[in-house]
């Protein structure tokens, strides 16, 4: 039996496939950002150490802000591939990846704010954390200002891979000197985070939210491509005979 | 090849010197923008001199971007920069001459003026010296990164303020240790040593990898 890698890089094989694996997508994100929220919000405990019930908002944020920067991995990897093999596919899949990417980043930095305001009485405060969020949502920003601001689908496609591949090589460094704006003492600026100070049923929950925004972004993505496949294949005849 | 780089460097600075009004323009823009912000601020001498590093800064780092798109526009415009691409050399190394060509145009004469930023702000003459040694090594960075994206960007309608949002969040880094140096060096126990090695550190890798990026994307754009 031959095994060919690239058939669904083709957009004519690819589309009927996306079509038929989106309805899947979509039952698996409600069904565990519905489950991984009901647990989170009716099987956890009401008060978290310092935190009171509004804690229970970490659910959508630890799940929005993980999307946020696996997105950008995601976005990167297409478009190296896209520039690799020479492959159209991989670039609609980076731009479809940036328009949630950056949604993603939205709702992390406002359901942060929401947070904070209750939580440390405000909406913003120049955190490492937060700061390196926002520069995320920039980044996106950017990719898609310069993806929109150019005609020519193929350069536009190869101009924003690169720029998402000089940011992700970047972001190491602008991480670094946003945790430790200053080297003299940079090891007390650090803010710990683990799995282990984590209650298990809270991981729970976060853990199953944050696969349901995984597939949420797999389900609107690959709707986003099939637009967009339509959109560049408009002249072709299969697209004419749909 | 260093030959085809002199002589880009030569060509670049005798194109520029033949229109010197450019090269002050970038020099004017700076020194305006630095002495509007104690006109916004007050004049209050402890808080300029808070606030100066930052605002040197912040003021270099959109004077040399406000000179990016003319990075590679005049030569695009009238087909040089498609026969650099045909030349038999790698356009890294064209690419490279043509970035030093601007960082000489545009930066160093930051690095030159800074002395006034320290008349305006009230500095003392060490962390003046301390300005210019972070501007002498931020801003071929500045040209550096900066130079990707005016590749990127090359041709196209807006450019400039199109520039500025894809490369102003990658200068974070040259921002954050270039003030914070100078911020560093106003204190009695302050050591600038890590902040030169970062930047000196980021200064190296951009020279590895920007040329050879500039050049893929400047490919992409004359495609």
């Amino acid at each position: 039996m031959s095994f060919s890698w690239f058939k669904y890089a083709a957009p004519i094989n690819f589309y009927p496939f996306a079509g038929k694996v989106i309805p899947l997508f979509w039952f698996l994100a409600i069904t565990l950002t519905g489950f991984g929220l009901y647990w989170g919000f009716f099987q956890t405990p009401d008060v978290l150490s310092d935190q009171k019930q509004y804690y229970r908002i970490i659910f959508v944020h630890v799940a929005a802000s993980w999307m946020s920067m696996w997105l950008y991995a995601m976005m990167v990897f297409w478009g190296l591939i896209g520039l690799v093999f020479n492959t159209r596919l991989s670039f609609m899949m980076a731009k479809a990846t940036s328009t949630t990417g950056a949604l993603m980043a939205f709702i992390a930095l406002v359901s942060g704010a929401v947070w904070g305001k209750v939580s440390w009485g405000t909406w913003w405060d120049w955190d490492p954390r937060l700061t390196m969020s926002l520069i995320l949502l920039f980044l996106y920003i950017g990719y898609i200002a310069l993806h929109s601001a150019i005609d020519n689908s193929r350069r536009a496609d190869k101009a924003s891979a690169v720029l998402s591949l000089v940011g992700l090589a970047i972001v190491p460094v602008i991480y670094y000197s946003v945790n430790c704006p200053n080297p003299n003492e940079c090891g007390a600026l650090h803010q710990e985070s683990s799995f282990k100070g984590v209650e298990s049923n809270i991981l729970l929950g976060m853990l199953v939210t944050a696969l349901g925004f995984w597939m949420y972004s797999f389900a609107t993505i690959l709707m986003r491509v099939r637009n967009i496949i339509l959109e560049r294949e408009i002249n072709t005849k299969w697209v004419s005979e749909l | 090849m260093f030959n085809i780089f002199w002589m880009i460097l030569k060509r670049d600075i005798k194109l520029a010197l033949r229109r010197r009004s450019e090269v002050f323009t970038v020099l004017f823009f700076f020194i305006i923008v630095v002495s509007l912000f104690p006109l916004g601020v007050g004049f209050n001498e402890k808080m300029l001199q808070e606030i100066a590093p930052g605002v040197a800064w912040i003021a270099a780092l959109l004077a040399s971007m406000l000179a990016l798109e003319r990075l590679f526009a005049n030569d695009y415009v009238d087909g040089t920069l498609e026969q650099m691409l045909l030349a038999p050399q790698p356009l890294s190394i064209l690419v490279f001459a043509k970035m030093t060509a601007h960082w000489l145009l545009t930066g160093l004469p930051l690095v030159l003026v800074a002395p006034v930023v320290g008349v305006l702000y009230h500095l003392e003459s060490d962390t003046v010296i301390t300005m210019m040694l972070m501007l002498l090594l931020g801003t071929p960075i500045l040209s550096m990164v900066g130079a990707i994206g005016a590749a990127l960007t090359l041709g196209l309608r807006g450019g400039g303020v199109l520039i500025s949002l894809l490369i102003l969040p990658l200068y974070i880094p040259v921002l954050v240790y270039g003030a914070g140096a100078i911020a560093e060096s106003r204190l009695q126990s302050g050591n600038i040593e890590p902040h030169i090695l970062l930047l000196s550190a980021f200064l190296l890798l951009s020279l590895i990898f920007s040329p050879w990026a500039t050049a893929s994307a400047l490919k992409i754009s004359l495609e």
